[in-house]
């Protein structure tokens, strides 16, 4: 069964002027655990509604997502938030890190949500998830004294802390240079295969996208799967976008 | 619930400067209400010790001189007296005694002058809170003096010229025999009442009254201090022994005199009202300054509301973290108010002003400290209210990219 799939999903909105704006079209996307898809697209083309829909904080206008075997229409607001809490680790571009608490405490805050041992347990658990990105000698620096790459570290541990089955990556190298992206990408990866878990990442960055085994376009809201011909003309990971 | 109350917990230390800004006004307000609260019990405190120094402590019973109206005739002073102490003995009263007002004179160095005599028994200390600037009240053993015990005003003693009692300065009360007093205490100046006035033994009234022949001299009424729930039952027994002693016929009259029979309200009652409304209205004022303040921060905080809705916060954990930042807050601007008014109130300055002389010493009370805190609890709940439903409508998609 597959962790994530979105069957005919389309997205639009109401303009103030009347009328709709179509932002997604007909979007078929199966994931399953352990996948590293990448979804390329340029600015504007539905990337952010796209990963609203995949990370269970948005609704479709039409179509079906079926989340764990579930569907979601059936799941009511509070279910799908712990749900989201659970399953789904956001790693975001800008990184979001709470301004004014430690690394420690940024990655410790998807456990104040969780209960029983994870939420007991949590500092350890963030230390130990900070080691893992190599931050454990930052544990108490405030994110404005953390460098990009650091930041971006303390994000993947706050998004892993609670060990999802699915991680959402937005833009995840966006903010940082050629090599601290690469390095970020790498890291990544790697904890995100040793979990288990499966990692979406939306980029406008084909060297980064195609570091993912599976490989989407998105263009005018349409989603793709990029071919051969494609895949030829992306650049080497870490390239320029 | 654990969760959300660590989460306010965490925002308050981060933002600490900020909140604890927003709070002035909080604190000020539940000290104020604290305060009023506090001194209002010690003045009440003050108040009560008052009216028990005149008319005793609940509950005091006072027995009237019985008399007979068909003849008119006063009772017989020994025949009295017996009854009064058979009863006292009967009924373990530990408190109980003989009380006369009395005119009278005494000579002073620059002349004669008129001066209110009080002739008592020793129990009239403890049972009218009587509190002395100097010197001490009478003692049993005082009754065997051959020169009578005094206790004066403050004013006496200054007429005499403030004389160091250690040195058994006198006093010549001048009655149908002179009479030479030696002084064992100095009343506080109190300017409620009369200047000259000295309080002596029933012993040594004896040479001082108009005529020890029965009907020349007024009679004394009896009091005893007796337990309150126990009042009326033996108010009743005192009466039917008095009039059993006199007879049929004669008119026997036992009353309660304390302040709790008079079923009089508290005198403070409308000051207290007052500043409780002034009180109540700086809080509101705290309250106001607050939800605005809150309902800012929160605006600014959309995005990191989205972040924690993303992260798995439910939208009534939402609500519950911010109305708890904004009670956590105000629990804690409420305690430092609670701890300023103690302080305050607690003062020897502030004592001193409201209740000089207060003999049981009144603790800051704790339904003053209950108040201030369930004040601030509630301001901080209402205060938390508006921007927590502002939080819980935050749409996640739109907050995260904020």
């Amino acid at each position: 069964m597959s962790l994530l799939v979105l069957e005919a999903v389309t997205r639009s909105v109401e303009l103030p002027g009347g009328g709709r704006l179509e932002i997604l079209r007909g979007i078929d996307l199966e994931v399953d655990a352990g996948d590293h898809v990448s979804i390329v697209g340029r600015s504007g083309s539905g990337k952010s509604t796209l990963l609203g829909l995949l990370g269970l904080i948005d609704d479709p206008s039409s179509g079906r997502i079926v989340f764990d075997g579930m569907p979601l229409a059936r799941v009511s607001g509070g279910r799908r938030d712990r749900l989201r809490g659970r399953d789904v680790g956001f790693i975001f571009q800008q990184f979001h890190l709470l301004p004014g608490r430690t690394a420690l405490e940024n990655a410790m805050t998807p456990l104040l949500y969780a209960r029983g041992r994870q939420f007991w347990r949590r500092e350890r658990i963030a230390t130990e998830m900070l080691e893992r990105v190599g931050l454990g000698d930052r544990l108490q620096s405030t994110p404005d004294r953390l460098s990009g790459g650091e930041q971006q570290r303390v994000a993947i541990a706050r998004a892993l802390v609670r060990g999802p089955r699915l991680i959402l990556a937005d833009e995840p190298t966006g903010a940082l240079d050629v090599d601290t992206g690469s390095a970020v990408m790498a890291l990544l990866d790697e904890v995100a295969a040793a979990s288990g878990a499966a990692l979406i990442t939306i980029t406008h960055d084909p060297g980064i996208a195609a570091m993912a085994g599976r490989r989407f376009r998105l263009d005018e809201g349409v989603l793709r799967p990029v071919d051969a011909a494609d895949r030829a003309v992306a650049a080497p990971p870490g390239g320029a976008p | 619930m654990i969760g959300a109350l660590v989460e306010a917990w965490a925002e308050f230390r981060v933002h600490r400067a900020r909140v604890l800004l927003s709070l002035v006004g909080v604190v000020i307000a539940v000290a104020a209400l604290a305060a009023v609260v506090g001194v209002g019990s010690i003045a009440s405190q003050a108040q009560i010790e008052q009216l028990e120094r005149g008319a005793g402590r609940p509950a005091t019973l006072v027995l009237n001189p019985p008399y007979d109206p068909r003849t008119g005739k006063q009772a017989d002073p020994a025949k009295l007296a017996a009854a009064f102490d058979q009863i006292v003995e009967r009924y373990s009263i530990t408190y109980a005694g003989s009380v006369l007002w009395s005119g009278g004179q005494a000579q002073f160095v620059d002349g004669v002058d008129a001066v209110q005599l009080t002739v008592v028994d020793p129990a009239y200390g403890p049972m009218h809170r009587v509190q002395l600037a100097r010197g001490d009240w009478f003692s049993d053993r005082d009754e065997l003096r051959l020169t009578p015990a005094l206790v004066v005003s403050d004013a006496v003693w200054r007429r005499l010229g403030s004389p160091d009692l250690a040195t058994h300065p006198t006093l010549t009360l001048i009655g149908r025999q002179p009479t030479t007093g030696v002084i064992l205490g100095v009343l506080p100046p109190d300017p409620y009442v009369g200047n000259l006035q000295a309080y002596l033994l029933g012993s040594g009234y004896a040479a001082l009254a108009p005529s020890a022949a029965p009907g020349a001299s007024p009679l004394p009424m009896y009091e005893f201090w007796v337990p309150l729930e126990l009042a009326d039952p033996l108010a009743e027994r005192i009466r039917a022994e008095v009039g059993a002693a006199f007879g049929e016929g004669w008119v026997v009259d036992v009353q309660r005199q304390d302040y709790l029979a008079w079923g009089a309200g508290d005198p403070l009652e409308p000051v207290r009202i007052v500043l409780l409304a002034i009180a109540g209205l700086i809080l509101l004022l705290g309250a106001l300054s607050l939800v605005n303040i809150a309902l800012v921060t929160v605006r600014q905080r959309v995005r990191e509301i989205g972040i924690r809705r993303a992260f798995g916060a439910t939208a009534p954990r939402v609500f519950l973290a911010v109305l708890l930042e904004s009670v956590v807050a105000t629990v804690i601007a409420g305690f430092v108010g609670v701890v300023l008014a103690v302080i305050l109130v607690q003062s020897d300055w502030i004592q001193g002003l409201i209740a000089p002389g207060l003999q049981d010493a009144v603790p800051f009370p704790v339904e003053a400290a209950v108040i201030g805190l369930v004040a601030a609890t509630g301001v901080g709940a209402l205060a938390g209210l508006l921007p927590a439903l502002v939080a819980v409508r935050v749409k996640v998609v739109d907050a995260i990219r904020y």
